[in-house]
């Protein structure tokens, strides 16, 4: 039996009504990975804010190494030696990394710095954990996996035995997120503990030695990784079997959305390069690729926010030239961005503004610059009502939403009004599995009543699950389309990798 | 002890905010006031005669409070947008020096009814452009309109010092740097007889509504929100937005602009370079005080003013300096800033 470490016992935790954790138990041993599993507000990140100390528990306690750790104090928790790598990086973008480390470690009064025994601790570490990173660098000017290694490095730095890490992957690639795990396996192996916070299935088997399940508040089971299977998790973690819908056969009609070699370049920088695709009525098109190769340029020029810089667009069989916003929303354009809080609605505006500002100037909505609340609000309880948007109505402030339902209010907002093309950038990107296939579901029934679909997005499975037909984008190019019936993941991997480049050479 | 953000934000509490944060900074200056030795009671009890006790001094109070009233607005509808205008001391001036010009050299023949909405127009124009300086910086080099529009007050006090000791200089104000006087015909009738309360008090409140309709029913107050809270979801929604932070400036600048007009029109006739104890900053205050909200703006315009004139009294009856008045309002803005903290964050043990 290995030696326990933490043991979090009885811990419960109330927002008003809410009850956030519910009579919380677990335990972590020495040199072990446990992933905390569980949709988004199943009390995960409430648990781990309450173990580092950002907030008090109402009941219950936690041991560290038998010993009581005082509630809410994170210093006390830093102390102890847990560490935790935010979601959200809490690091400085004008600092170094070495000074980044530091942060927080110096006496106030000193006057010599320690950088010198700082910046020899820092490369044994970076050594040790295989986290290679130039201590001189500016962090502003890293990757963000990059950052993510320096934000792990500072807790390791704080002699951290216990790490916790809030959804590490949300931010990272593919390649980098298997960089991560590598990492994390090491640290285990060398007697860290490890929590990690997720809500997706795949690393979580990939990754953790066990699992811990939440669904609301409380824990609804714990499993080996080598026990238990996707499936067998998903379930559990939404109380019920979920399938995400497949698409069925279904006949294309006419293009309605044409591009031919459309270049987009922003300050002398090439960020689509000669892009061709057709887009059926009727159809969806998957885009897939590893992010950062060109689809925000492509889902902003497409929603109307970017002019390109040379190429033919043809809407409807028609050559066009630069549209706004307001003219793409006008011909029957729906628009999925791909960052929903940053985008796609604005957080301390009510709903019903975020579901008519896209559309405040057309005659239904205002008269004479004056808005018509009663029509808009309206509006907004429709597609509350008819796309099942839980957690407030109308007027609700949108940043009270979950995600999920965040991202159900603009999947509304925009198939309340039958578009003829829906440009879905990343559509099901952060939410839990309930919430994927409810956006799955809309947009297949979109596709069913002829919209063309144009999905822009990272994950392999929902591309495949909806998707006709198929082309990667990399390094602002698009790959020649491949009818989603004839690849495998296989396939779809080396495409993303530029493979059918050497081809056209 | 911590600081838990409120996700629900009870209405009670967000209108009990203000009047406990000015309650608060009235304790704290009452601690100053027993510091000077004198009663704190009776010295809140002359400043509210000293504000209120005759027809006299509730009109001065009124009149004070009118161009706070608009550089109050001035600031709440451009905090709103988030365009961060502190250049309401410099536009007051502006517009006033503008309007002096306007109304000595060009309209100085002109009947009243043509002459005065001109002049007040005059008054907001320059205040408009006062504002479209820096927020056009801010647009094209992302220049921190804080310190641009800060900055341009100094420039602007000093434009007027030049104007009043050079070309507009009034040749019969015995050597004093003051601006020639705008015709009689121009000048804002008075609301009440044998008094300087004018008609601006009524502009003030009237534009006070018509802010708060522009915000709450417009498409352009609800833009505007949009581009403030938030210019990403802003511009994916198809807000323009250069061409509605432009607009915003255009109203904040015209309304701190107007509140120069309304004085000179309203109260002196000419311009000197004490014609404003800094309404332009105290618009900040007053503007904040109200939680940004135009109606609340005229009820803390009120508060203010009736700091500014009834401590006049007090020191009077007292023997305590004006001062207070001064770091009563300064620390109403303190509390204000604390007092809007805990409404929006809880305290947790």
């Amino acid at each position: 039996m290995t030696e326990t470490v933490l043991e979090i016992d009885g811990v419960s935790k109330s927002f008003g009504d809410n009850k956030a954790n519910d009579a919380i138990s677990m335990t972590l041993a020495r040199g072990e990975i446990v992933a905390l599993l569980g949709e988004n507000g199943a009390g995960k990140t409430t648990l781990m804010s309450i173990l580092f100390g950002h907030y008090m528990p109402d009941e219950g306690c936690i041991r560290f190494s038998g010993a009581d750790l005082p509630p809410g104090r994170p210093r006390a928790a830093i102390h102890a030696g847990i560490g935790m790598v935010h979601q959200h990086f809490s690091l400085a973008p004008n600092l170094t990394v070495l000074e980044n480390v530091m942060t927080g470690t110096e006496k106030l009064w000193s006057l010599r710095s320690e950088a010198g025994r700082a910046r020899a601790k820092l490369k044994a570490l970076a050594e040790r954990f295989g986290l290679a990173v130039d201590p001189d660098a500016r962090l502003g000017d890293l990757s963000v996996g990059e950052q993510q290694r320096v934000e792990i490095l500072k807790a390791l730095y704080n002699d951290a035995r216990i790490l916790i890490l809030d959804e590490p992957t949300a931010v990272l690639t593919n390649l980098e997120a298997e960089t991560l795990f590598g990492t994390l396996k090491e640290m285990a192996r060398q007697g860290l503990s490890l929590i990690f916070i997720s809500h997706k299935l795949d690393e979580v088997m990939a990754a953790a030695d066990r699992v811990v399940v939440l669904r609301g508040g409380k824990v609804v089971a714990e499993r080996r990784a080598a026990e238990t299977s996707k499936a067998e998790l998903a379930e559990l973690m939404v109380g019920h079997r979920v399938a995400r819908p497949i698409r069925e056969a279904h006949e294309r009609g006419e293009p309605v959305l044409e591009a031919a070699a459309v270049s987009v370049r922003i300050d002398g920088v090439d960020r689509l390069k000669e892009v061709s695709f057709r887009l059926h009525a009727g159809e969806i098109l998957g885009i897939i690729g590893v992010s950062g190769n060109g689809q925000a340029a492509l889902a902003s020029l497409l929603s109307g926010t970017l002019a390109r810089s040379s190429g033919d667009i043809l809407l409807y069989g028609e050559a066009i030239g630069n549209l706004s916003v307001a003219d793409t929303v006008a011909s029957g354009i729906g628009r999925i961005p791909e960052d929903r809080t940053r985008e796609g609605a604005i957080g301390e505006m009510a709903v019903w503004e975020n579901a008519v500002l896209e559309r405040i100037d057309e005659p239904r909505f205002s008269r004479r610059g004056l808005v018509d609340r009663a029509a808009a609000i309206a509006f907004a309880e429709t597609i509350v009502r008819d796309f099942d948007v839980r957690g407030g109505g109308a007027r609700t402030r949108t940043r009270l939403l979950s995600g999920g339902n965040m991202q159900k209010l603009i999947l509304g907002r925009n198939l309340a009004e039958r578009p003829r093309i829906l440009i879905a950038a990343q559509p099901a990107r952060g939410l839990d599995e309930g919430a994927v296939a409810a956006v799955h579901a809309r947009i297949l029934e979109a596709r069913k009543a002829g919209t063309a679909v144009l999905l822009i997005s990272e994950d392999l499975d929902e591309v495949i699950g909806l998707a006709d037909r198929i082309q990667a984008i990399v390094g602002g190019r698009l790959s020649p389309p491949v009818s989603a019936d004839e690849v495998d993941a296989r396939a779809l991997g080396l495409m993303m990798a530029g493979a059918w480049k050497k081809e056209a050479a | 002890m911590r600081f838990e953000r409120r996700e629900h934000r009870p209405l009670a509490l967000i209108i009990l905010t203000p009047p406990l944060a000015i309650a608060a900074a009235l304790v704290l200056s009452g601690l100053l006031i027993a510091t000077a030795g004198a009663p704190v009671m009776e010295a809140y009890w002359r400043i509210l005669v000293g504000a209120f006790g005759s027809r006299l001094s509730a009109t001065e109070t009124l009149t004070r409070a009118t161009p706070l009233m608009l550089t109050g607005l001035a600031a709440a509808v451009a905090f709103r947008a988030r365009v961060w205008n502190i250049g309401g001391e410099g536009q007051f001036y502006l517009g006033a020096i503008a309007t002096a010009a306007v109304g000595s050299q060009l309209l100085a023949g002109a009947p009243g009814y043509l002459s005065i909405p001109l002049l007040l127009l005059s008054g907001a124009v320059a205040g408009m452009i006062l504002l479209i300086m820096p927020l056009w910086l801010r647009l094209r080099f992302s220049v921190d309109e804080v310190v641009t529009s800060l900055l341009l007050n100094f420039v602007a006090v000093l434009v007027v010092s030049m104007l009043i000791d050079g070309p507009l200089k009034d040749p019969l104000a015995f050597g004093w740097p003051q601006s020639q006087s705008v015709a009689d015909a121009a000048m804002l009738p008075k609301l009440v007889a044998r008094s300087r309360l004018h008609w601006g008090f009524a502009i003030a409140l009237v534009l006070a509504f018509v802010v708060h309709f522009v915000q709450s029913r417009t498409v352009f107050g609800l833009k505007s929100r949009a581009a403030g809270l938030s210019p990403e979801g802003a511009v994916f929604a198809g807000v323009p937005l250069a061409r509605t932070l432009f607009l915003v400036a255009c109203l904040s600048g015209g309304l701190a602009g107007l509140a120069g007009a309304v004085e000179v029109l309203g109260v002196k006739g000419y311009v000197t370079t004490d014609l404003s104890p800094g309404f332009g900053y105290s618009g900040i205050v007053v503007a904040m005080l109200a939680g940004l909200h135009p109606l609340g703006v005229v009820l803390a315009a009120l508060f203010t003013a009736t700091m500014f004139v009834g401590a006049d009294g007090m020191s009077r009856a007292l023997k305590i300096p004006t001062y207070i008045a001064d770091v009563t309002v300064a620390l109403s803005l303190i509390t204000m800033l604390v007092a809007v903290f805990f409404a929006q964050y809880r305290i947790r043990r």
